[in-house]
């Protein structure tokens, strides 16, 4: 191949992050292409399948109370496979929440599809969502151990929360891996429709949200949906200014 | 109707109807527990497929799983049924056409005839009676042809759909990808973008864009942008240039009504694309897409496994005479297909069942990063589809589709499918690639820089 020629496939790779232009070995994928690839692989299978390094988080979200709990999918193994498992508390769970006094807003974190995710984002996007909201009354910090974005109905409904902010691991691409997702809900309780909340996607350190970005929209949304009382596709076309979208459902839902 | 039991290793085994033994005969996979529907061990599961075997095909005709008033899929199935065509094994049981399909009786020419006579329910059961390497011999003596610009189906050739997705519609990046897939040959079935914002004015855009790049090069295929049927409608009406008019479709009326879909608006969408008469090789208009489990996701499965709902999304395709079909097997996640082993499984079976029914099947082998599945898996159900003779595969750069986030084919792949067993792409696509210096006279693919260069010509 020419100069020129390797020249321009070089320049067509700067106009997408696609993996083009690799070369071929025979008709196969370069080694250093293959391992590339693998490595991309890898580290998203990690995210889904490592545990989240519960102390780890807890102490990130100091000083801030922190209650742990449960979904009723026993393993990962199970999470996968029962999303309907993942999306509810396991038994006797909710007694550690319903004897708490009532509160605006809970803020659940789940590990949903990438405990990576929620390893590194969640607890600072939590600080910085919660230093604005000033003159609300904030219950605990849950954590959610195999939990998916409908736990939070739960957890608020048991908590006496008026709106659940919950941040979840995304599902992992090879490019990013460890992408934080937020859903709020007004009036959390079980049987809540998907339609019925807001969502936030992309919360990431490569290219994608920033935590103050992030923490700005909960905060509008969430000052939004106490006082216009609903969350969801009711919400969406007035904070359509600030880049806020009901995203399509991912599958962490 | 009729009693569903069988004893078996001293044990009785009874099926409340039809529906169960269909579910219950199905091999395991993670859609069929989640919606409750699984057997509850292998015995019972054999126990299903032995009263599945003995019953005839023509208990399917008489007990509709999904009721005839409330289903529109249902009333298509049933009103096209061609009872002339079933003649020749309608006095057969499921177990029987098992036995017949693989026998030497069941020849290209008489399974094409035969497919107006079957309905979906048939080939789903006949399939849950067939191993792996069953669903590839029957699968591979079946040919379907069919033609826009490009003829697919034809044998010793295997198609490739050329898949550039941007996640932000970047036209220059969309037309890299394409210009770096039709340098390793593929495209020949479809270059068909799904985009990132769905709506009108940006399918606009790409299909214009896509458009003029074909026209450009005279390249021997047809483009198309993945928006709903609606939309495709209305593009037509601007004047933009359309080729193919894409839809995901199911099995029952409820799921379409999930993808906003009705009969009618296809058969509407389908003269609309028709009247254009853009095709030169042929008049196949439509590109439809399916996948085990679509029913059960939007809650309307009405208690049907999901490999039995899959086929019955082939009856609506079916009825629109599409040039391409295609299950995207891996796509939906592990609640409904959990690993290789059930992706590769549910591949083989919706490429058996739409070939069995006349539609010219392919298929996006592909996984999500939440799947007990990597690219090896990928590799066993290309080779294994390739020799099925799947209408054509999906092929994204470096197997990486960066705005859809899951795993496909590469370019590479395609291209070591048709190196490695000796397939070549479309005949008119074939042609223009050896005219460019892209692909030898035997399709193995040039270290051409001339050829190179010219494509690059067109580069942003």
């Amino acid at each position: 191949m020419s100069d020129v020629v390797k020249d321009k496939w070089a320049a067509l790779r700067q106009a997408t992050p696609a993996r083009i232009a690799l070369g071929r070995s025979g008709a196969g994928l370069p080694t250093r292409a293959n391992l590339e690839f693998q490595f991309a692989h890898a580290r998203a299978r990690d995210a889904v399948h490592s545990g989240l390094d519960l102390d780890a988080l807890e102490a990130d979200l100091a000083p801030l109370e922190v209650i742990r709990v449960t979904s009723a999918a026993p393993d990962r193994a199970s999470y996968l496979r029962r999303p309907d498992l993942g999306r509810k508390l396991a038994e006797g769970e909710a007694e550690k929440l319903n004897v708490r006094p009532v509160c605006d807003v809970a803020f659940v974190i789940a590990d949903g599809l990438s405990s990576a995710a929620v390893q590194a984002h969640a607890a600072a996007v939590t600080h910085a969502a919660r230093a604005r909201l000033e003159g609300l009354s904030l219950g605990p910090v849950v954590i959610a151990s195999q939990a998916r974005v409908a736990i939070g109905d739960e957890i608020g409904a048991a908590l006496g929360a008026r709106l659940v902010v919950l941040l979840v691991g995304e599902r992992p691409g090879l490019t990013v891996a460890d992408s934080l997702g937020a859903y709020l809900t007004y009036d959390p309780k079980p049987g809540t429709k998907d339609s019925q909340r807001n969502c936030l996607s992309n919360i990431h350190g490569q290219g994608g949200m920033s935590y103050e970005q992030a923490a700005g929209k909960i905060a509008w949304l969430t000052r939004a949906a106490l006082e216009r009382k609903l969350t969801g596709t009711g919400l969406r076309e007035e904070s359509g200014a600030l880049g806020v979208e009901n995203a399509p459902l991912i599958d962490g839902a | 109707m009729g009693a569903y039991h069988c004893q078996l290793g001293g044990e009785r085994f009874r099926f409340a109807g039809l529906a169960e033994v269909m579910a219950k005969a199905t091999p395991a996979r993670s859609g069929d527990a989640l919606a409750g529907l699984i057997a509850k061990s292998d015995v019972e599961r054999v126990a299903a497929q032995m009263v599945l075997a003995d019953l005839p095909l023509k208990a399917f005709l008489e007990e509709l799983l999904i009721p005839y008033e409330t289903d529109e899929v249902t009333r298509l199935i049933v009103d096209s049924h061609d009872a002339t065509a079933f003649a020749p094994v309608s006095h057969m049981t499921v177990g029987q056409f098992r036995d017949w399909l693989l026998s030497d009786a069941a020849d290209a020419a008489t399974l094409t005839a035969l497919a107006p006579g079957l309905m979906p329910e048939m080939v789903a059961a006949v399939s849950k009676l067939m191993r792996n390497r069953d669903l590839i011999a029957v699968a591979r003596k079946i040919t379907v042809i069919t033609a826009f610009r490009s003829t697919l189906g034809l044998a010793g050739r295997i198609g490739s759909r050329l898949q550039p997705n941007h996640p932000a519609d970047d036209l220059k990046g969309i037309v890299a990808s394409t210009l770096d897939g039709l340098s390793y040959a593929v495209g020949d079935a479809v270059i068909g973008i799904n985009p990132a914002t769905d709506n009108i004015p940006t399918a606009m855009t790409l299909l214009s864009m896509l458009d003029d790049l074909r026209a450009r090069y005279d390249i021997p295929t047809q483009s198309c942008v993945l928006t709903h049927v609606t939309n495709s409608i209305e593009i037509i009406e601007r004047g933009a240039p359309l080729d193919l008019v894409f839809q995901s479709v199911a099995g029952t009326q409820a799921a379409n009504d999930g993808f906003g879909v009705t009969l009618s608006m296809l058969k509407e969408a389908h003269e609309a694309a028709l009247s254009l008469k853009r095709g030169t090789a042929g008049s196949n208009v439509m590109y439809f897409e399916t996948g085990q489990g679509s029913a059960l996701s939007s809650d309307a499965h009405h208690g049907i496994d999901q490999q039995t709902l899959e086929a019955r999304a082939y009856a609506v395709c079916r009825a629109f005479d599409p040039l391409i079909v295609n299950t995207v097997v891996g796509f939906i996640g592990p609640e409904y297909l959990y690993d290789g082993k059930e992706i590769i499984r549910a591949g083989l079976e919706d490429v058996f069942c739409g070939k069995l029914l006349g539609l010219p099947m392919g298929c996006d082998v592909c996984y999500t990063n939440h799947a007990e599945a990597d690219q090896n898996d990928m590799d066993v159900l290309m080779t294994l589809l390739a020799n099925a003779r799947a209408q054509f595969l999906i092929g994204v750069p470096g197997a990486d589709d960066i705005m859809l986030n899951y795993q496909s084919l590469s370019f590479h792949d395609i291209a070591y499918l048709r190196n490695s067993l000796g397939l070549k792409a479309a005949p008119e696509f074939e042609a223009w690639l050896t005219g460019m210096g892209l692909v030898s006279e035997s399709g193995q693919l040039l270290d051409n820089g001339q050829a190179s260069a010219r494509l690059l010509e067109a580069a942003p």
